[in-house]
């Protein structure tokens, strides 16, 4: 106890504007909170021997930490340890071509009405075996990321895995996308997450899911092809999934800069997010010239086979061969597949991107608003390690303006947040997590499923209002009752509504808070009206 | 902010006490608890064939390009379109709709849609929700917007809702919106305990110190109670409205309740799925032929249930881009580009079909294939706002886009 307060006092010192916690109850709580998920009955105590900065040390260096008892967890899903290839090839393929053959026995019967999608699908049929087969490897995928927020011991693994992915994020809802997930996540993004930040750019700029999410798969050089090998007309062929896609693209003359609006060659969609929400940020100092000198140095890279899960490849037939000038640098004629790695190189190393990282980092770990300071801190750390996320990641979670108590409950959880952090704190026992998929789904949030390339805001206005309240306090008391299909919450502590308090919400419990709690007739009505008190939606 | 709880504590109150006033004072008294005109947007999801929907008879290529699925020519039997004025028809299917045609409640908008080329219906629908065709990260929708610029200070939560059980794009945003897609099932659910346990949720959030979720918390029981006053599960349909049972029809049934309820309802949102019509699209009869039954149905009980409070709504339909001319080897049709929205209102100068029609010709086709847009959907979205809702200035509703009401269609006097 001496030891965390002694070193928060130390850390504090450094800024005289920063202000204390009251107890290391709350600082540690405040730490496993950003770090993690939230506490898990037994946690507080365990950091309290250790010290909060051995904790984030060993937090820093996931490999160190043995995660053994997740591999029972995510035994059941048995997708999630399959290559895309594998995916396509057992789950997506052989329903694709029951789809086919389905279609083609298809009478000219009425669909039953579905309002809820519609998205590159014929008319609604029943789902059949196949159909739940393909879609299987979403609901596992989705299940895997809940259990490892419950579970696993790398609890900041898991924070910065939500936060990259979300960072690079790419919608399960478009066409293939929806089997490329599994992949993209175990081994694009969490292997990276502490890594070097170009390792990190470079990995999904290659990666066949963003590779498809934006695009870039289909972007060419509207003089091309390069190679005399039978070009021609421009083809229609089938997309990775549903409709139809112009493939790239005959020889034409002098249609080289329309802009995202031509109908086939160049397309600008990753060259532009690349710059805007990857790197530099929207006021990064870019133009819409560096937009299409950005595509024009991406064009030709692309899918191998996209629909059978195959993985990038460099096509130099629809590469732009030309000069581009990005940025004020300049990348020489006939490079290639060079010039997409020169444009990564430029973009990573660019002062905007150190400053853009460094703020939407701040902003997850410490509040919606992060103090200039900090970030420039963050920013030179980011500058000076050549984009090393570990030290990066230290620097914003050993820093006064994190442990403060003034970012202490700042930040409002998010549906995700919230549901994996009642469970952690009630000590729950998922055993199948489907139902909790779909919770989250219902709070607003589907995982896996945010459309725009933003990915979803990591700012409470986004999360905060009257029908996600409603739901939230709905889910509270399903848990708490015992009604959520597959999970039951751990021993409840029933009369003593002062525990409860001091467990879930702490000290800075309202005395409405304490005295609704206090009143509930009964042990699951008091753990309902904790986890959906307004205390306990921040964090 | 401390104005609008009260005016909304008020508003509720004076609807719960008028409870057995005479409709029209009821009306009268709670039109201020937000703003008394209406936009119900319907989206048809997965690219619906307005070829099909409303059929340029009058040509000949269209009979070309579709030898198994066209929709005949009026007066030529069973199935065969329902003329409009010469040269288009109506899905025999959408009959239920053509008093509203001939009412001059319905009007169309052809080959409209959007200048961007994408045939992707992920990439379409955002375009068509966040109205910034070809750019991705607009983070707001059009819908969105309009609530953001046309400040409310009477809104309640209840002035934008989706019946949907996810937010769509198109509502999404800093101003508050609700999805909520069965209203029965809106408020604390604990069983016998539901009303104490509310209660004490209430008191909690009251309570809180958090300005964010003390307020939302407040909007969020007002809500609750306001439905409970509004009962939604005694709901009668009005003028023999008959809805059908598909959640399309219940969807369109609850917008129509929340409307009666005096709730301050602004803004509502449906969407309707099974268009993508690839393979066997059929024609009179078949698999377009049963979703536009379900469509037309449910539209035209609305607009019955809603009675003379059509004057003040706007039914607007809209699917994220068209299919190609030419049907394709498994009697479907793929993906295209013009499409054909429907508005419908009171207000509205109905009975015409607006837009310049391009001909369906292979050289008058948009990439030789797909009916070209003659009316960026943009043009139809302001008016409807600048017009009905009398925004009024929407260029802020679409940004990087000149909207000017010298591209309006034309759709209100």
């Amino acid at each position: 106890m001496k030891q965390s307060a002694l070193l928060i006092a130390a850390v504090v010192a450094i800024s005289t504007s920063a202000a204390t916690f009251p107890t290391d109850e709350q600082a540690i709580a405040h730490v496993l909170s950003r770090a993690g998920f939230g506490a898990r009955p037994g946690d507080i105590e365990r950091v309290r021997r250790m010290g909060i900065q051995r904790y984030l040390d060993e937090q820093l260096h996931p490999e160190r930490i043995n995660d053994g008892g997740m591999r029972a967890r995510l035994d059941g899903l048995a997708t999630i340890g399959l290559s895309s290839q594998q995916i396509a090839d057992q789950y997506e393929l052989p329903q694709l071509e029951a789809r086919r053959q389905k279609k083609q026995d298809a009478r000219n019967d009425t669909a039953p009405g579905d309002p809820s999608t519609g998205l590159g699908t014929g008319p609604k049929q029943p789902p059949d075996a196949m159909q739940l087969r393909a879609n299987s490897v979403m609901v596992e995928l989705s299940e895997q990321k809940l259990l490892r927020a419950v579970y696993s011991e790398r609890q900041l693994q898991e924070v910065l895995t939500d936060f990259w992915f979300n960072h690079f994020n790419v919608d399960a809802r478009k066409g293939a996308d929806r089997f490329l997930l599994t992949e993209y996540e175990r081994d694009t993004i969490r292997p990276r997450v502490l890594g070097k930040f170009r390792d990190l750019l470079g990995a999904t700029a290659k990666s066949p899911a963003m590779l498809f999410y934006l695009d870039n798969w289909m972007s060419a050089d509207p003089n091309g092809p390069h190679l005399p090998d039978n070009a021609g007309r421009p083809r229609m062929v089938r997309g990775p999934f549903g409709g139809r896609v112009m493939m790239p693209p005959p020889p034409r003359a002098a249609q080289a800069n329309q802009g995202k609006n031509a109908p086939r060659g160049l397309n600008e969609n990753y060259g532009r997010e690349l710059m805007e929400l990857h790197t530099l940020g929207v006021d990064g100092g870019y133009t819409q010239k560096d937009v299409t000198e950005v595509a024009r140095a991406l064009t030709g890279w692309t899918i191998d086979r996209p629909r059978q899960g195959g993985g990038f490849v460099f096509n130099p037939r629809i590469h732009d061969p030309g000069q581009k000038v990005v940025l004020g640098h300049v990348i020489k004629a006939g490079g290639g597949e060079s010039d997409g790695e020169q444009v990564l190189d430029i973009l990573a190393r660019h002062p905007s991107t150190a400053t853009f990282i460094a703020t939407k980092l701040s902003r997850r770990f410490v509040s919606d608003v992060p103090p200039p300071a900090l970030v420039e801190r963050a920013a030179a750390r980011f500058r000076d390690t050549d984009g090393d996320l570990r030290e990066v990641t230290r620097t914003i979670l050993t820093s006064p303006e994190f442990l403060s108590s003034v970012s202490y409950r700042a930040k409002v959880k998010t549906p995700f947040e919230f549901v994996v952090s009642a469970l952690r704190a009630t000590g729950a026992e998922v055993q199948d997590a489907r139902p909790l998929v779909r919770e989250v789904q219902q709070l607003g949030m589907p995982l896996y499923m945010c459309q725009p390339p933003t990915g979803y805001k990591d700012t409470g206005d986004a999360w905060i209002n009257t029908g996600a309240l409603v739901s939230r306090m709905n889910l509270a008391l399903r848990l708490a009752a015992g009604q959520l299909r597959g999970t039951s919450v751990g021993s409840l502590q029933s009369s003593d509504a002062e525990a409860m308090i001091e467990r879930y919400i702490g000290s800075q419990a309202s005395d409405a808070t304490r005295a609704t709690i206090t009143k509930a007739t009964d042990a699951p009505k008091m753990l309902a009206l904790t986890l959906g008190a307004p205390e306990f939606q921040r964090r | 902010m401390y104005s609008r709880r009260v005016f909304l504590k008020n508003g509720a109150f004076a609807f719960v006490s008028l409870g057995f006033a005479p409709s029209f004072m009821a009306r009268t008294a709670v039109a201020a608890t937000g703003r008394s005109k209406r936009l119900i947007a319907i989206f048809q999801r997965g690219a619906v064939d307005g070829l099909s929907v409303v059929v340029p008879y009058g040509e000949s290529d269209y009979y070309r390009a579709r030898p198994s699925i066209a929709i005949p020519r009026p007066n030529s039997g069973d199935g065969a379109a329902i003329d409009l004025d010469g040269f288009f028809g109506l899905n025999p299917r959408l009959e239920p709709l053509k008093p509203l045609w001939d009412s001059r409640q319905l009007a169309i908008v052809h080959a409209c849609g959007s200048p961007d080329s994408t045939r992707s219906h992920f990439d379409a629908q955002d375009y068509m929700e966040s109205a910034t065709p070809g750019v991705k990260s607009t983070a707001d929708g059009w819908l969105n917007r309009y609530l953001q610029a046309q400040h409310d200070e009477h809104s309640t939560p209840f002035r934008a809702v989706a019946l949907t059980s996810q937010l769509p794009r198109m509502l999404q945003g800093t101003a508050p919106a609700l999805a909520v897609s069965q209203l029965a099932q809106f408020g604390i659910r604990a069983g016998q305990a539901s009303e104490a346990v509310g209660a004490s949720f209430e008191a909690e959030y009251a309570a809180a110190a958090d300005a964010v979720l003390n307020g939302t918390g407040r909007d969020a029981f007002s809500a609750i109670k306001m439905l409970k006053t509004a009962d939604p599960s005694k709901y009668e349909p009005a003028n023999g409205a008959d809805y059908p049972r598909s959640a399309f029809g219940q969807s369109l049934r609850q917008i129509a309740q929340l409307t009666k309820s005096n709730v301050g309802l602004e803004v509502a949102f449906a969407d309707v799925g099974g268009w993508d019509t690839h393979v066997n699209q059929g024609s009179g009869q078949g698999q377009l032929a049963g979703r536009l039954d379900d469509f037309g149905r449910s539209i035209a009980a609305l607009v019955r249930d809603l009675g003379d409070r059509m004057a003040d709504t706007v039914v607007l339909t809209m699917s994220e881009f068209g299919r190609a001319v030419n049907e394709n080897g498994n009697r479907g049709t793929d993906h295209g580009h013009g499409n054909a929205m429907m508005v419908i209102g009171g207000g509205v100068r109905g009975g015409h079909v607006y837009g310049r029609w391009p001909g369906l010709s292979v050289e008058q086709r948009y990439d030789r294939r797909d009916l070209a847009v003659t009316t960026d959907f943009r043009d139809v979205f302001g008016e409807i706002l600048a017009k009905h809702l009398e925004l009024r200035d929407v260029r802020q509703v679409f940004p990087g886009y000149a909207a000017s009401p010298s591209k309006f269609p034309g759709l209100f006097a």
